[in-house]
């Protein structure tokens, strides 16, 4: 296994793992589209980046981070639902996107490219990834509560704006780190995807989280390695696998599933 | 007795329209304190307002370092939610980190609400029954023994299970546990079964006292307005 590869696929497994993961909650708290949308907003800052020759994942998350704000200001400012303003600043930001980012790099910034990741990179990931990891395990059962309660939660005495804040900037990291891995159009698969089909299968949360993240894993694994097989991009196949994972958790669940 | 609680001149209002109105009243320890109105009277306002959910003008003064328990009218998980009954009562100790939750504290408290079959714990909680969830409520309330417990209308929407109604229920843990009550109800044949104390409140107190005494057919009608009948079931 030469030095690259090795590097391509241990960003991706951390980065991925921890997707799968943030993805349960999101799932939980309806947002299972942010991700997607989130991924869109990132398009205009991994423009700037391929254009200025900085780190992708530092122009996407600077981008994502000001979106992110402009979420959160706008939602207390304007009470109108979430996902309508997120809907507006993602728009806004793919077409700014896609005339910013030069023509021979946009398929690069769409859909990720893995098997280029450098050691910096790569240590960057890992380090964010386990950071990510721990500040979503301190907030999970906060923002779980929550989401079930809000009156329980505020009685218990849980500030429910400050922990939202926090679980958006997780999101925004995770997003910028995954553009590398799939791209900004596929991001959003990578999140939901795996935390669907492990809440088809899964009775508690610790079921939920442990399959949701080892999903991503497993994805992602396999992913990169049929790429290197067949040479075709690492993303849509990583994407097209967490797919394949979710078709048979219906199949195996079919009488929970219906509501 | 010892008042655990005083409130005085308490005010609270939503964009300017005044959804509490000068309530004053006190709770003493060990007391039952059953609060009456129609809807939209302020009732589970009132209760938030307690716990310091939603800011107000005037006095609220609990005992020092007391504990409350509050069972909130309803929750509501999805169907599918893969969060487990045991995970809720895991949740409480993530929210309270010094209070150490094992599962012999969650087994009593279970218990404490007529829970015995364990088997519950491993249940999705969306699929639970209002009945159920309503007692799981409680006991999640109980687990770190609050000495004071505002419950907001346990009685609506509940399947009754056999002889026991959550209302024989609350009886039995005020006795085992040495607990202040506030509840909420629509049905005032609880007021004179369980209430120390009732509070007829109707954005302003109507009325305020023994049940026997304050509750007369001319404070019920001032309270749900126009001509109300009722009459106290002679069992």
């Amino acid at each position: 296994m030469d030095n690259q590869f090795f590097l391509s696929l241990i960003t991706g497994i951390f980065v991925s793992g921890v997707a799968g993961y943030l993805g349960s909650l999101m799932l939980t708290k309806r947002m299972a589209l942010v991700g997607d949308a989130l991924g869109h907003i990132a398009l205009p800052g991994i423009g700037l980046a391929l254009l200025l020759g900085l780190n992708v994942s530092f122009g996407a998350f600077v981008f994502l981070l000001l979106g992110v704000l402009l979420i959160w200001f706008l939602e207390i400012k304007t009470y109108l639902p979430t996902e309508a303003l997120v809907g507006i600043i993602f728009v806004f930001s793919l077409a700014l996107g896609f005339l910013i980012t030069p023509q021979p790099e946009l398929l690069e910034a769409l859909i990720g490219d893995i098997s280029k990741v450098s050691d910096i990179d790569a240590v960057f990931s890992i380090i964010l990834s386990l950071f990510v990891l721990y500040v979503i395990s301190k907030i999970y059962p906060k923002i779980m509560l929550a989401s079930i309660s809000e009156d329980l939660a505020v009685a218990s005495h849980i500030n429910i704006k400050k922990y939202n804040f926090i679980y958006l900037l997780t999101i925004a990291l995770i997003v910028a780190l995954g553009i590398k891995v799939v791209g900004s159009l596929l991001i959003g698969a990578l999140v939901i995807v795996p935390a669907t089909a492990s809440r088809v299968l899964s009775r508690n949360l610790r079921q939920y989280t442990l399959i949701s993240g080892f999903l991503g894993v497993l994805s992602c694994v396999l992913g990169i390695l049929f790429s290197r097989i067949t040479g075709l991009a690492a993303g849509p196949l990583i994407i097209l696998i967490c797919i394949l994972f979710f078709i048979p958790s219906l199949i195996l669940k079919k009488e929970d599933n219906r509501v | 007795m010892q008042n655990i609680l005083e409130v005085k001149n308490l005010i609270v209002s939503f964009n300017n329209e005044k959804v509490i109105d000068h309530l004053s009243f006190n709770l003493r320890q060990g007391e039952n304190l059953v609060i009456v109105g129609p809807n939209g009277a302020g009732k589970t306002v009132l209760l938030k307002t307690l716990i310091g959910m939603i800011p107000f003008k005037g006095e609220i003064k609990w005992q020092e370092n007391i504990k409350i328990g509050y069972v909130p009218q309803r929750i509501l998980p999805e169907r599918n939610i893969p969060l487990s009954v045991n995970d809720f009562f895991k949740f409480k100790s993530s929210i309270l980190p010094d209070l150490k939750i094992d599962s012999q504290k969650v087994f009593e408290s279970l218990k404490s609400v007529g829970i015995s079959d364990l088997s519950i714990l491993e249940k999705k909680i969306g699929v639970i029954s209002t009945g159920l969830l309503q007692r799981i409520l409680i006991a999640w309330a109980l687990i770190d023994s609050p000495q004071v417990l505002l419950f907001d209308e346990p009685f609506a929407g509940i399947d009754i299970e056999g002889e026991e109604t959550i209302y024989n229920l609350l009886s039995q843990i005020k006795k085992e546990r040495n607990l202040t009550i506030i509840l909420i109800t629509h049905d005032l044949n609880v007021v004179y079964d369980f209430a120390d104390s009732v509070l007829c409140l109707n954005k302003k107190l109507i009325c305020y006292g023994s049940p026997k005494r304050v509750l007369t057919p001319n404070s019920l009608s001032q309270l749900y307005g126009g001509e109300i009948k009722f009459y106290k079931h002679k069992h």
